[in-house]
């Protein structure tokens, strides 16, 4: 075996060993470093939301969270992790503002005051949690500080996951394939960005409100789809970040919950990544919806989808792009095969989901619904609109699903050249095998 | 990952439980599963009624034989589990510690199976595999065919 393969097999096998349980062979430094990522993988956005709070500035917060972290690793493995190991790291970090205040002697009243609180509590200081009355609305608006469109939408991610994830630099570099330096540098430009643009501290002003909220769901629909989509990378780590993006929307939700998108958005994920478990062949590749083996899917998560949908449609306030798509899904989901599906109500769905968010790939969509629902000649018309408009020139679900269209119809010959032509067009080998089989039988 | 946390109570634990004021029990209990649920990990979870009203199946003997519960020699009872989203053992163990239990009551915390535990070469994985593909044919078949009886 060359050095590659034994990387390769020493991957996942290698990362499996937490899943194996607390293991007590461990170094206390590991352990305590162990300890200190679950506790900020918990806290995170709390500690840093109280700390902005404190001090004013997202990106100072951050960094005395981080050094917080840091005072942590050193103490930790002889004390053992506090009771209350998130309020520790939150009064630690206050206690280094204020020593950063006293050194460049800005210590006025406001801070004095501060500082005589923090002090008084002593060692009750660090049991303090928080107040319950204010620390959502300072999520929230971590939240919507972290997705501020003065960032670049590679900044928000990272600073998301960073911050409001509590993932580190080197797990986020892992889910999207890059160095650990690059997301650093990321982080750090983008607390600069933030302070440059003096963003402040809030959530956003109503008229902004809607656009400032669309933003957010995005980079967490563009974190799960990182997960989602077949990529190179091992399988593991990239289940890993969708179900982080959904546990960060599952948090979004609670904190809106007046938010039919962000519910729905939720149902999306929860009834995509419900999926999950049929979506590969054993060599790798994908596998269609439509060819999934239904029963490999997560009933309870389904279940939980179909929650989250009802909370959403429950707001009555109607359903937006997440919402209709998350129907989509639902029906899917509700239905024991695909001949059993509702196909016409299916339909429905595309052409409002059109209107609110026109895209030549829901139209093809779209098509493949009603030719399930009344027949191939129908949507054979959407398709060749959609052809002559050219705007999908170079993808291979085109002639893909003409070809199916025409064969259906009994058009043998112009069926074999679009399913040859989509054969030649796509990258994924399984498919490419399926089309041209499927033109060979004609 | 997904990790259970299954609550076991001795009869103490239990006897002790019972003498608490019940609004505060459910106070604690109800704001714990807050702090899951805002936190965006809770999956799943249930509380058990009365171990009283159990019953045990033991498959020492075949057939296998149904006696009343509670369980006979167990001095702990299963009472409830929690079904949790983590990233780690960890971040598991630390949620687990958080959770307003007292003496006499403990907390197993075990990651749930996913599909990849599993060897992709066993017999009766290759088996399901087979019986998807020849579903797949059936459905892709029966839609084709649908399809087509519906065409316009």
């Amino acid at each position: 075996m060359g050095a590659t393969d034994a990387a390769g097999a020493a991957g996942p096998a290698g990362e499996a060993g937490p899943a194996a349980g607390v293991d007590a062979s461990r170094t206390a430094a590991e352990r305590a470093r162990r300890a200190v990522a679950a506790v900020w993988r918990i806290e995170s956005a709390r500690i840093v939301a109280t700390l902005t709070r404190f001090v004013g500035d997202i990106g100072q917060a951050e960094d005395l969270a981080q050094e917080a972290l840091v005072e942590a690793l050193r103490q930790w493995p002889a004390e053992g992790v506090p009771n209350n190991p998130g309020a520790w790291l939150t009064a630690v970090a206050k206690r280094r503002a204020i020593d950063g205040w006293r050194r460049r002697e800005r210590l006025d009243e406001r801070y004095a005051a501060m500082a005589r609180d923090l002090e008084q509590g002593g060692a009750a200081a660090s049991d303090v949690f928080w107040d319950p009355d204010t620390i959502d609305d300072d999520v929230l608006r971590l939240i919507f500080v972290s997705c501020h469109p003065v960032l670049s939408r590679e900044a928000q991610i990272a600073l998301t996951l960073r911050i409001v994830g509590g993932l580190s630099s080197d797990e986020i570099a892992r889910a999207f394939l890059v160095p650990t330096a690059t997301i650093q540098q990321r982080i750090v430009r983008a607390k600069k960005t933030l302070a440059a643009a003096n963003v402040p501290f809030e959530v956003p002003e109503p008229n902004e409100y809607p656009a400032r909220l669309a933003s957010v769901l995005q980079v967490l629909y563009l974190v799960f789809n990182e997960g989602y989509l077949p990529a190179s990378g091992s399988e593991w780590v990239r289940a890993d970040v969708s179900n982080e993006a959904l546990r960060l929307a599952r948090v979004v939700a609670g904190l809106m919950p007046r938010e039919p998108e962000a519910w729905s958005l939720v149902a999306l994920m929860e009834f995509t990544a419900a999926r999950f478990p049929a979506r590969t062949a054993p060599d790798g590749s994908a596998i269609p919806l439509d060819e999934q083996d239904r029963t490999r899917w997560d009933r309870a998560q389904l279940g939980r989808g179909r929650a989250a949908l009802a909370k959403a449609d429950g707001i009555g306030r109607g359903r937006a792009a997440y919402g209709l798509q998350a129907a989509i899904a639902e029906q899917h989901a509700i239905a024991p095969s695909v001949d059993e599906t509702d196909w016409a109500h299916i339909v429905v769905l595309y052409e409002a989901l059109g209107r609110i968010a026109p895209s030549p790939v829901v139209d093809l969509n779209r098509a493949v619904a009603i030719a399930m629902s009344t027949g191939p000649a129908s949507a054979l018309l959407v398709v060749d609109e959609l052809a002559a408009a050219g705007r999908l020139a170079g993808y291979a679900g085109l002639p893909a699903v003409r070809g199916e269209l025409l064969s259906r119809l009994g058009r043998t010959d112009e069926a074999r050249v679009e399913l040859e032509l989509a054969a030649r067009m796509t990258g994924n080998e399984r498919e490419r095998d399926s089309l041209l089989a499927k033109a060979a039988r004609l | 990952m997904k990790y259970m946390l299954i609550m076991r109570s001795n009869d103490a634990a239990v006897e002790a439980y019972e003498q608490l004021d019940f609004n505060e029990v459910i106070a604690a209990m109800g704001a714990y599963n807050e702090s899951l649920i805002k936190a965006g990990v809770l999956l799943g979870g249930e509380g058990l009624t009365d171990a009283k009203e159990g019953f045990v199946v033991d498959f020492d003997t075949t057939p296998p034989v149904v006696t009343d519960g509670p369980y006979g020699e167990t001095k702990e009872l299963f009472n409830g589990f929690w079904i949790i989203q983590a990233s780690s053992a960890e971040e598991a163990a630390e949620w687990a510690k958080r959770c307003p239990l007292g003496p006499g009551s403990k907390l197993e915390v075990r990651r749930v199976t996913e599909l990849e535990d599993f060897p992709q070469d066993n017999e009766w994985i290759q088996k399901e595999a087979g019986w998807r593909e020849d579903s797949d044919a059936a459905i892709k078949a029966s839609a084709a065919a649908a399809a087509e009886r519906r065409a316009d």
